[in-house]
């Protein structure tokens, strides 16, 4: 899972608890002790998420406050003056969106848009076959994509960026989603290759036996029945492409073509422009992310769960 | 525009054009007689990723192993200097026990923390245990970019006398300290301490969402059997919580893992590893791009392979024992 990104989506391990069908389980999360909390689980909660808030908080205050303000007084100064608004302003993103973050922005697009939809149905049909053939050596490739799961990308990024270079395709888009393609095709397969394990045996036979053809029974059977984990492994893609920085610092770089996170990451660098283009340029390359994350958020826990907790 | 719209036509023809080999390669192997279609149409359907994962994944890494061996150009065979003459290099040992720390400290407080936040959350009301919950889940969908740049504003200092705008410098001199530049403080590798702060605080939520389901099913009745046989909230927690979900610890801590052990934006965008907080990606990723030193970098990703061997044969095994059991 990287995790994500940096946080690079997490890879899901293959998880270890047994579907537990048959022993009665709590409902809908009702703990032994909900809603038993006393005061001290309630004040280490009530602490922890202020723990985890308050980082991001600051930077969001940030860069809404003028240039003055947020150089020479701290973030938190505006909770005793909430009400004075010649300390906001919003000209520190369409700043951040002219210097650069816009073009930046629009590159993201271009560069994880591809990465994220090509290869689902590739994916896709290499799942059904691993799942619904059989034929020689089905086993020892599955274990082969198993394993590559927790092998890190860094592999493969030397003899890449030299094939790259032979064919003038670095500093294109297209050498960061290709990129993308074939190191989200493990995670991929195996996410949906789980899925469709566990969808009824009975269907894909009784189509079989109607004489459909293996093309026609993934179109018109498997895929609509998989739409949730192929959601699933969109939204780890999507996450993962957008949040990357290492490849696409190798295979774009800066310059006219880079994306988000090499912006912020040059803001970064080049700090005398102040802590309110930073922040604002920052809010900008996690719009997406986070938007994204919050709607479909059900989705992301799904195949979180299914990837390493079944059952 | 014209790149959104480049962007629309990739993924058009992308999707256009595996769309098209798929249904081709499907009908030339449906006039083939039905022994060898049957034979052959598994290979049409897994033969795209198979390309994919072979030549994205697979050929690079057996060449990284190759260009390990050679020169900065990869024009001449060195044999293992690259290797000795990283290994013999104090700056290169020192990036490794970097990495150690990294491995020691961050997946085991991941692990404990969000542990720790699944219990406690458990207890409280549906709506106050979503709040809390999402809250803490959040920044898995900040890029370590945006992790960074949060945390580099905490970590800011400035001059003494002037206001500090760092909120861990603020906190500092308003009890009375000098501020101080925490990310240049190295002794006993306190900055990279600091930085581990981060993943923890990313990672967190990922461990919580998975030891909260896993917590969730545990059965009932073992808890009860045991409140029954007397047992108190700390005995019940250890010796009846903690058994039953102990296959899910151990997927949290390995997925936190594999992410520590290639950690590479964080610590790339905080300091770039300066003021010996350098670790193995980061020194991976100067070798190949500020160096341009292929073997140097080959060599490197070997060893981090090596690294990630164990690992992967716990996979491994792990799926072919569950395989077994569906």
């Amino acid at each position: 899972m990287t995790t994500t990104g940096t946080t690079p989506p997490p890879t899901p391990v293959p998880g270890e608890v047994k579907p537990r069908r048959a022993i009665p389980r709590r409902e809908g999360g009702a703990a032994p002790g909900a809603g038993q909390a006393n005061w001290v689980v309630r004040l280490a909660l009530v602490v922890l998420c202020f723990l985890w808030i308050v980082p991001t908080l600051g930077i969001v205050i940030t860069a809404f406050r003028s240039a003055d303000a947020a150089n020479t007084s701290g973030w938190w100064t505006v909770i005793t003056s909430p009400l004075d608004f010649t300390q906001y302003t919003l000209s520190n993103y369409s700043q951040a969106w002219n210097e650069g973050m816009g073009n930046a922005f629009i590159n993201s697009f271009a560069v994880t848009l591809p990465a994220t939809v090509i290869p689902i149905m590739i994916a896709a049909f290499a799942a059904y076959a691993f799942t619904f053939m059989q034929f020689p050596f089905r086993d020892v490739l599955f274990v082969i994509i198993v394993a590559l799961l927790v092998v890190p990308n860094q592999v493969a990024l030397v003899p890449l960026l030299r094939i790259y270079g032979d064919v003038g395709l670095t500093g294109q888009f297209a050498a960061v989603y290709l990129a993308h393609i074939g190191f989200g095709m493990p995670l991929a397969v195996y996410i949906l290759r789980n899925y469709m394990s566990t969808l009824p045996k009975a269907v894909i036979e009784s189509a079989k036996i109607d004489g459909a053809s293996h093309f026609k029974t993934f179109w018109r059977l498997i895929v609509p029945m998989s739409v949730p984990a192929l959601a699933s492994f969109a939204i780890f893609q999507f996450l993962w492409v957008w949040n990357d920085l290492l490849i696409a610092l190798l295979f774009l770089g800066p310059g006219d073509k880079e994306v988000v996170t090499v912006t912020v990451a040059g803001l970064v660098g080049a700090q005398n422009q102040g802590w309110q283009l930073l922040t604002a340029g920052a809010i900008i390359s996690m719009i997406v992310p986070v938007l994204v994350f919050v709607s479909l958020q059900r989705f992301f826990v799904r195949g979180l769960t299914a990837g390493s907790v079944k059952g | 525009m014209i790149r959104l719209i480049n962007a629309l036509l990739a993924i058009v023809g992308g999707v256009g054009a595996a769309l098209l080999l798929f249904w081709i390669l499907n009908k030339l192997v449906e006039l083939l007689p039905t022994k060898w279609e049957e034979r052959l149409k598994p290979w049409v359907f897994i033969g795209p990723a198979v390309v994919a994962i072979g030549f994205f994944l697979i050929y690079p890494a057996i060449r990284t192993f190759i260009l390990s061996f050679a020169n900065a150009q990869s024009t001449a065979w060195v044999g293992t200097e690259n290797y000795t003459d990283l290994l013999g290099s104090s700056e290169f040992r020192n990036t490794l026990y970097n990495t150690l720390l990294w491995i020691a400290v961050v997946p085991a407080a991941t692990v404990a923390i969000g542990l720790g936040v699944a219990v406690l959350a458990d207890r409280l009301g549906p709506r106050s245990e979503k709040l809390s919950k999402s809250i803490i889940f959040l920044p898995m969908a900040i890029s370590g970019v945006g992790q960074a740049t949060i945390w580099r504003f905490i970590y800011e200092a400035r001059p003494e006398g002037e206001p500090q705008i760092g909120l861990q410098n603020a906190v500092w001199t308003a009890l009375g300290f000098d501020p101080v530049a925490w990310l240049q403080v190295s002794t006993l590798h306190f900055n990279s301490f600091l930085l581990m702060i981060i993943l923890i605080w990313a990672q967190v939520g990922f461990s919580m969402v998975l030891l909260s389901a896993a917590v969730k099913g545990v059965p009932v009745d073992t808890l009860e059997a045991a409140r029954i046989d007397g047992a108190n909230e700390r005995q019940i927690f250890f010796r009846v919580i903690v058994p039953q979900i102990w296959a899910t610890v151990i997927t949290v801590f390995i997925t936190v893992l594999i992410s520590v052990m290639k950690i590479f934006d964080v610590v790339y965008v905080m300091t770039n590893g300066n003021f010996n907080t350098d670790v193995i990606a980061v020194r991976f990723f100067n070798e190949l791009f500020r160096n341009g030193n292929n073997g140097r970098a080959s060599a490197i990703v070997v060893m981090l392979m090596i690294a990630v061997l164990p690992v992967i044969v716990y996979q491994v095994r792990h799926f072919r024992a569950e395989e077994a059991a569906r």
